[in-house]
């Protein structure tokens, strides 16, 4: 059992408030998913030439400072950054790729949890309520958020194997269900030369994902054809730069309730999760189909 | 009439209460208010009371109901009226999956939809939608009916026993040994029945019944050489 839980604005005015209607969505799951708990928001968007990377270790007086200046010094670019607990935001005039690979190079005890125009990947072992607080969640703003409680089944309770999982730049992924193929698909994927921190199932749907987009698939064929090469359970809500999607399995075992407003689009394990966001009394609610894309895109 | 405020007492106090009732019941009529999707509501009743549930109720409720009448007035998680024993369970929203799994009596209306694999199990309830079906509904069905006066999902009554099935609009396919059957004189009675219990206004003859081909359940001795 895990917890699903996601909230995209439509509505821009709420978008100072997106963390304080979100937290209690994600506390809400508690039940479904205590032990790690995590969350992807998007917003506070850099500009094209820059690019922003959610960076973790887990020493919470880590020198962060130093690698600032070190950037800063070698790639002879702009850097900004911020620091929430064990996590920093660091905002490069660079490109993904060359940030990333000197972070890797000279940095190896940083984590890279998240890279992209918007995107940041906050996530940890712990009560959901617990995770909110570290990360002040209820102050955070932006234009929407996916994020996961976890009961962990197949893998071990590590920062690690807890969701959301990146899957490229700006691209996210939270799964509740098990996957039964997820081994060989894994070996699949490393002799295609994908990277997998651990023995979870759901990171081996992020990296199938990661791959289908890299091989040119729109996110839509990457799902339909997730649709065809993954064996088992799943509820999936993916984060995307301007919305997110939602699909389940054909079998549909993991529950999904959606709500629909003139202010938002939200996503939730258990109807209970909505139940705190306002106007949802009069919001259309119903039940995703399986097998069934959804996806909801701001324009830009 | 006593009114219970889930934002004020916890569904097991409410439940509490309500089993109080079969013992010695001094109050016929309940109200509970702000369920706001909580799972458990009003389960395991055995009196004939009346309940009405204001919001959207989570999973499980109304779950081995004897006796009462329960209506929530929104919608319903998975598993509504799972096990009913008797009463009535009326939902004047959608129902998620699994609505009225294996129950063996009484009545289960939903005004709206119902998710996959609705009335999976059952063991004569009687259950009427308003709306759809989803996939797998009536899945191994034994005994009762199941009347869908919207479309129904894939694998309609897949490994079916002897639920009587009705649905009026499309079936998307039917499960292994469920057939499309007559609609004779007995079936036209059985149906308007069904619908003036549940209040439901349709003319029955525009409803297609589905039953058991009777060639999965019975083992046959042809197979013998399969073991």
């Amino acid at each position: 059992m895990c917890g699903i839980v996601g909230l995209y604005l439509k509505n821009p005015a709420l978008e100072s408030q997106l963390g304080e209607l979100f937290s209690p969505m994600l506390i809400a799951m508690s039940e479904r998913g205590p032990d790690s708990a995590g969350f992807a928001i998007y917003g506070d968007e850099v500009n094209n030439d820059f690019i922003k990377l959610t960076l973790r270790h887990p020493n919470e007086c880590y020198d962060w400072e130093a690698v600032a200046t070190s950037l800063k010094l070698h790639m002879d670019v702009a850097v900004d950054w911020f620091q929430n607990s064990n996590v920093s935001v660091f905002k490069i005039q660079a490109s993904a790729a060359a940030a990333q690979q000197f972070i890797d190079k000279h940095y190896p005890e940083i984590l890279i949890l998240s890279a992209g125009q918007s995107i940041e990947i906050l996530k940890e072992v712990g009560l959901p309520e617990h995770i909110a607080k570290t990360f002040n969640l209820k102050n955070m703003k932006g234009s929407h958020i996916i994020g996961h409680t976890r009961m962990a089944t197949e893998s071990a309770v590590t920062m690690e194997g807890s969701h959301p999982f990146s899957t490229g730049m700006d691209l996210c992924l939270v799964h509740n269900g098990s996957l039964s193929n997820h081994n060989r698909l894994r070996q699949e994927l490393k002799r295609e030369g994908v990277k997998f921190e651990t023995d979870n199932d759901s990171e081996v749907a992020a990296g199938y994902l990661t791959h289908r987009l890299q091989q040119g698939d729109s996110l839509n064929e990457a799902l339909d054809n997730a649709l065809k090469d993954l064996d088992g359970f799943f509820t999936f809500t993916i984060g995307t730069r301007n919305g997110f999607a939602v699909l389940r399995d054909p079998i549909a075992c993991k529950p999904a309730v959606m709500a629909e407003t003139d202010d938002y689009v939200a996503i939730a394990s258990e109807y209970q999760a909505l139940s705190s966001l306002p106007g949802i009394d009069n919001a259309r609610v119903w039940e995703p189909e399986p097998a069934t894309i959804y996806a909801w895109e701001r324009n830009t | 009439m006593k009114i219970i405020n889930l934002e004020i007492q916890a569904v097991r106090d409410l439940n509490q209460a309500l089993h109080d009732q079969s013992i010695k019941c001094n109050e016929r009529e309940w109200e509970v208010l702000c369920p706001k999707g909580q799972h458990n509501i009003a389960c395991g009743l055995d009196q004939s009371l009346t309940i009405d549930i204001k919001g959207h109720a989570g999973y499980y409720c109304a779950g081995m109901n004897k006796k009462a009448h329960i209506t929530v007035h929104g919608n319903v998680g998975q598993g509504v009226a799972e096990n009913m024993m008797s009463g009535t369970v009326r939902v004047k929203g959608d129902a998620s999956q699994a609505a009225g799994a294996t129950a063996h009596g009484g009545l289960l209306v939903v005004e709206g939809n119902a998710g996959a694999r609705c009335g999976i199990s059952m063991k004569g309830v009687d259950i009427v939608v308003k709306g759809n079906v989803g996939h797998m509904s009536c899945f191994m069905g034994q005994a009762g009916s199941l009347v869908v006066c919207g479309d129904a999902g894939d694998a309609l009554g897949d490994s079916l026993y002897e639920t009587h099935i009705y649905v009026k609009g499309e079936v998307k396919s039917l499960g292994a040994d469920c057939i499309k059957k007559e609609m004779r004189d007995e079936h036209i009675s059985e149906l308007t029945e069904l619908l003036n219990r549940a209040g439901v206004d349709e003319n029955p003859t525009e409803f297609k019944r589905y039953g058991s081909a009777r060639q999965l359940y019975n083992f046959k001795v042809d197979n013998a050489s399969a073991y």
